[in-house]
């Protein structure tokens, strides 16, 4: 069972649950700080990189000849010349066994895959001169036919179809099941659909998860120097400490003469958990120069070139019976890795494949993804990474079969759902949930909406045939984040663990260094850590400095994506800090002239129980330090350290419900309200928090509204601008109405859970499924996202039953991949 | 993005840059306030060897009142015209299209002249310079000379002015007390419009007596839809007859087709939004 809590009476009275204002931001937001670019080193030299327009090309020749003599060009480099001490980049996750991985050079010599991989890199003394050289390098390209389009990938063989590797033979990379059957965690989703067809309801659905680009503020850049005993490489990334692992790696230095920080660092969204060419480049041109060489990407070469993200079909088939008691849910995705399967890549679905049956007690389940190479950019982690995709499907498909049972969605969707007296739930993906209380959350976003009335209005505008149609989705998400127990990870083949490491030490004039192996680039770790690590030493927030993304600062960690940097990352910091305590106190019983098991400690406090003598814990620290009467054998330290293994995830959960009004005239799309309800247990900083969840919110609206990364049919990316690539701005959006239901989690001590992703995986479903609310009653069941209004307009003007309606959906088979396939336009829509 | 490298020149009179831009011809390019050459200069999609600054000619800004019409000088900023009360009195439908030209920022660099000058068909101050019959006077070598706006736009980023010449000012004919509308379609608030319509009507006791419309993105250059205007002279200021009167937006266009439209799309949105433009127009 799941207690939902009040917050505790005295919380204002501590850190934790204070509105505290992030102790970053003056630095961050007046950008004077060391973000990368900013890094200037003596002697430093400066990289431009030459790009391939092309995306499948062979490489007949590379002429630099003329770019060396361009003014204070020191060199031009090619693969060729840069040969082994390139290293290679890596893929830290085959899913399957027999994964087809591509090697990935950072620069290849012979043949590029995508448009924007790099065939050459020029050395100058400064940026401007470097570019100027770049535009002068002649390379001839003998160009190849290019696999571009998902599906027509998947089932091309080279004789048919291009490949994106043609030395590889195919394009299917892996393809990884998860069946409940199998498992033994449920029953069998064929038996449930072939009982629904007969006596139930059978929902089959194709969805497309479109690309898109994380568009981080900051783009990357990379700085190495290579003097001294160590080799230092600063880069914007979210991952120094997997980065200085994978250098050592790949490129033949030990780890131990490598240096990574990664200083401030202005967002990532999944986009800087990555190991890139260009840091690789600029590594191998640092040792080989012998001097210090800086890259910074231009925001086209960021848009072109970094790792994008989603880009998937799902096909779907929901099984219930005729009440809208689901009894089956099965999944099949093709999912595009681009042309290299990345850091993560295949993974990212995986990491979707235990939540597509999110808050609900789905009797049978089965998940099947296909990975799929094509000659674009490469694909991996972006905000979600997985379990957007996975509640997005079945958010959906809970609305499609609450308009086949004709009954309201936010009922199908409790007649389904875990109750909260039955936590912890072991669901059918396999997963025990610790915690949630489903009904509390809906109830309230129910309330904040005003859901009764806005049903009133939509039923007046329906009948009347207003030309603005009124629509509400709803969306009832839950999330695995927090990654993650390390071995689970290790039953899943990733190459990595999931604990995290910390590390507090007392200073002698009693300030605090609270060292955490997570690295934040925008979260505000230093502001939510000084609270937590503040409350329990009892210190004040202003004397707590939290130190982060350095390996020779913070040697240990494994840092920042997926939910984990509080709910692990704090988590270790709260059992460091409590180490100190146990250390401190002995030091305390010895000054304070009492046994140790009279000395408690309280707020800051150590005191013999029933005395009014005692200590504070600065004191025992400048004590420790001057080390001139400490007891017998204990040792003059009380710096701690601890490293975090979670043994389960964390699941946040939450109700969005949104109204959206349709222009039927013009497919024009108003948000008119936006309300959510999340449990994410106990709260550290309400207003991180509002902040985490506001942006997060833009970032799914924007999937389903306005983002798309689009290649034309010669693989050049057509919203290579933020021209193009719509990303919203605060113009865009309304002031969203959020709020909480707090049901700590029971897998760590602070009772929390994360809250990073919680927006963007919930807000998408949420905003589709008001726009096909609204126009529901034409005979429109789905729109193509991003739900511009030209498909919007084009649905309603070709409205009729779509064409998903009813037709039998014959999935991708195991052996062929493609099998069956049916282009399915859905909806009426232009796919 | 770095740009190429170029020679930069900020000549304080008409007459000085016109010498530059004589001496340097082809290898020159104008800056006014820079909102679309910089992007152009950072992306390498052009790399002129001498920028020519028109930034410190004082006598290029301004709105100033000169008789039967305004004269906006061409440096003049767009938040300066958005803020003018010659310019809302007497030419309102451009008031009405600066409040949404692109964002806060490039309102404040962004030009009057350099935005009509650089003539992107999307650009939001074609039609209402259409519509208003808007004057162009344009300086060169051997003096200066006026065009009419039916003949300032020739295609796509292609305008009357030659290589030789500058713009200098803008002189739109007096409007006063007309109803004025621009309605803008975006997805995206700092978009460039999908499609926007320029509408100034006189209204004279229910009837529209004259309505001028001009159209934004409909084709290389914006236009003037002179079958809206025929359409539209006499009827009432109603739903019925302005509906029936802007199905005639689409005579004479041909939009592009990109990834917020395909031109039938635009076609169809060119209705209806002439429809919302003329009746807010008529109802202000």
């Amino acid at each position: 069972m799941s207690t939902t809590q009040e917050r505790p009476a005295d919380a204002v009275e501590r850190e934790i649950g204070r509105d505290r204002r992030r102790k970053e931001d003056q630095r961050l937001i007046t950008g004077r700080t060391r973000w990368t670019d900013n890094i200037t080193l003596p002697g430093m030299v400066h990289l431009a990189m030459v790009r391939s327009p092309f995306a499948h090309a062979r490489i007949t020749s590379i002429d630099t000849a003329a770019a060396k003599e361009s003014p204070n060009v020191v060199d031009v480099l090619t693969g060729a010349d840069l040969g082994e001490s390139l290293g290679v980049n890596i893929n830290a996750w085959p899913i399957t066994p027999g994964q087809v991985t591509p090697t990935h050079s950072p620069m290849p010599s012979d043949r590029v895959a995508f448009a924007g991989e790099i065939v050459a890199v020029v050395i100058a003394r400064s940026p401007a001169e470097a570019r100027d050289a770049a535009e002068l390098v002649d390379v001839e390209y003998d160009v190849l036919p290019a696999a571009l389009d998902l599906k027509e990938a998947a089932a091309a063989t080279g004789d048919q179809g291009a490949l994106a590797h043609p030395d590889l033979g195919t394009n299917k990379s892996a393809y990884w099941v998860f069946d409940s059957g199998e498992a033994g965690t449920g029953g069998s989703v064929e038996d449930a659909i072939a009982k629904a067809r007969t006596d139930g309801i059978v929902i089959e659905r194709e969805y497309r998860q479109q690309r898109l680009i994380p568009a981080f503020m900051e783009p990357r850049s990379t700085v190495v120097d290579p003097t001294g005993e160590q080799l230092t490489m600063w880069s914007a990334t979210q991952i120094p400490h997997i980065l200085r692992f994978a250098l050592a790696a790949t490129t033949g230095v030990p780890e131990s003469k490598i240096r990574v920080i990664a200083p401030d660092v202005g967002g990532g969204f999944g986009g800087k958990l990555q190991t890139t060419p260009e840091e690789w480049i600029t590594w191998a041109v640092a040792r080989r120069l012998g001097k210090p060489a800086k890259y910074t990407e231009t925001r086209s070469e960021s848009l072109m070139a970094g790792h994008h993200g989603r880009d998937q079909w799902q096909r779907l088939t929901l099984a219930a019976e005729k009440d809208g008691t689901v009894t089956g849910f099965k999944v099949d995705l093709l999912a595009d890795l681009g042309a290299y399967v990345s850091l993560v890549g295949g993974g990212i679905p995986v990491l979707g494949a235990f939540m597509y049956n999110s808050i609900y007690k789905f009797p049978a389940y089965r998940f099947a993804v296909q990975t799929v190479l094509t000659n674009k950019t490469w694909t991996d982690a972006y905000r979600g990474a997985g379990r957007p995709e996975a509640t997005f499907a079945i958010e959906r498909m809970m609305d499609e079969l609450a308009a086949e049972v004709g009954a309201d969605p936010l009922e199908i969707r409790e007649k389904n759902w875990i109750k909260h007296e039955e936590f912890p739930f072991t669901t059918v993906a396999g997963l025990e949930y610790d915690s949630g209380n489903y009904e509390a959350a809906t109830a309230r976003a129910k309330e904040m909406l005003g859901y009764d009335e806005l049903r009133a209005e939509q039923r007046r505008r329906r009948e009347s045939g207003d030309p603005v149609q009124l629509g509400i989705g709803v969306s009832t998400f839950t999330e695995m984040c927090g990654l993650a127990p390390s071995r689970v990870l290790g039953s899943l083949d990733y190459g990595a663990g999931g604990w995290e490491h910390a590390s507090v030490r007392m200073l002698a004039t009693g300030k605090v260094e609270a060292v955490t192996g997570t690295s934040a680039h925008g979260q505000g770790h230093e502001t939510a850590f000084s609270q937590i690590v503040a409350d329990r030493l009892g210190v004040a927030f202003e004397d707590v400095e939290v130190l982060h993304g350095d390996t020779q600062v913070a040697p240990k960690g494994l840092d920042t994506y997926g939910s984990r940097s509080l709910v692990v990352g704090g988590e270790a910091l709260v059992r460091a800090a409590d180490k100190v305590i146990e250390k401190a106190k002995p030091i305390a019983a010895h000054l304070l002239e009492a046994s140790v098991d009279d000395v408690e400690f309280s707020g800051g406090r150590f005191s013999v129980r029933g005395t009014d003598q005692g200590m504070a814990i600065g004191e025992i620290a400048l004590a420790t330090f001057a080390a001139h009467n400490l007891p017998d054998g204990v040792e003059a330290s009380l710096d701690s350290d601890a490293t975090y293994d979670p043994v389960n995830f964390n699941y946040p959960h939450g109700t969005h419900l949104c109204a959206v009004e349709v222009d039927t005239e013009t497919g024009a799309l108003k948000l008119r309200k936006y309300v959510c309800c999340d449990d994410i247990g106990n709260i550290i900083n309400p207003l991180i928090v509002a902040g985490q969840v506001h942006g997060g919110l833009v970032q799914g609206i924007a999937q389903a509204l306005w983002e798309e990364a689009v290649y034309d049919e010669s693989g050049t990316l057509v919203s290579g601008s933020f021209v193009d690539y719509l990303l919203p701005t605060a113009a865009d959006t309304i002031s969203f109405e959020i709020d909480h239901t707090t049901t700590p989690s029971t897998t760590n001590t602070l009772g929390t859970k994360g809250v990073g992703e919680a927006g963007t995986i919930a807000s998408t479903p949420a905003v589709v499924n008001a726009v096909v609310d609204a126009v529901r009653h034409l005979g429109i069941n789905d729109i193509q996202m991003p739900c511009t209004p030209e498909r919007v307009w084009k649905a309603i003007t070709g409205a009729g039953g779509g064409p998903t309606e009813g037709a039998a959906m014959p999935h991708f088979d195991a052996s062929t991949g493609m099998e069956g396939t049916v282009d399915r336009t859905t909806g009426g829509t232009d796919a | 993005m770095i740009p190429a490298q170029f020679d930069y020149l900020a000549p304080t009179s008409v007459e000085d840059a016109l010498a530059a831009l004589a001496e340097h011809g082809d290898d020159a390019k104008i800056i006014a306030g820079g909102q679309s050459l910089l992007p152009v200069l950072r992306m390498r999609l052009n790399a002129p060897e001498m920028v020519i600054d028109l930034g410190r000619i004082e006598s290029l800004r301004g709105v100033r009142d000169d008789g039967d019409a305004i004269v906006i000088g061409a440096m003049t900023p767009h938040a300066v015209v958005g803020a003018d009360p010659l310019v809302a009195e007497h030419a309102a439908v451009i008031s009405r299209a600066v409040e949404h030209l692109a964002d806060a920022q490039i309102r404040h660099r962004g030009t009057f002249g350099g935005a009509l000058a650089h003539a992107d068909p999307a650009g939001d101050l074609g039609a209402p310079a259409l519509a208003l019959g808007a004057e162009f006077v344009i300086q060169g070598p051997g003096g200066t000379r006026r065009v009419a706006a039916d003949d300032f736009f020739v295609d796509l980023f292609e305008t009357a002015i030659g290589e030789d010449e500058i713009l200098t000012e803008v002189r739109i004919p007096k409007h006063t007390g007309w109803g004025a509308h621009y309605e803008k379609f975006v997805r995206v608030a700092h978009q460039w419009p999908i499609v926007a319509v320029a509408a100034t009507v006189r209204v004279d006791g229910g009837t529209i007596a004259e309505a001028r419309i001009g159209l934004t993105n409909m084709g290389s250059t914006p236009l003037r839809a002179r079958g809206v205007e025929e359409a539209l002279a006499g009827q009432p200021a109603t739903e019925d007859a302005v509906r029936a009167a802007a199905a005639r937006a689409t005579e004479g266009t041909n939009p592009p087709s990109d990834l917020n439209g395909d031109a039938d799309y635009r076609r169809h949105l060119a209705t209806v939004i002439t429809r919302r433009a003329v009746l807010a127009a008529a109802g202000g």
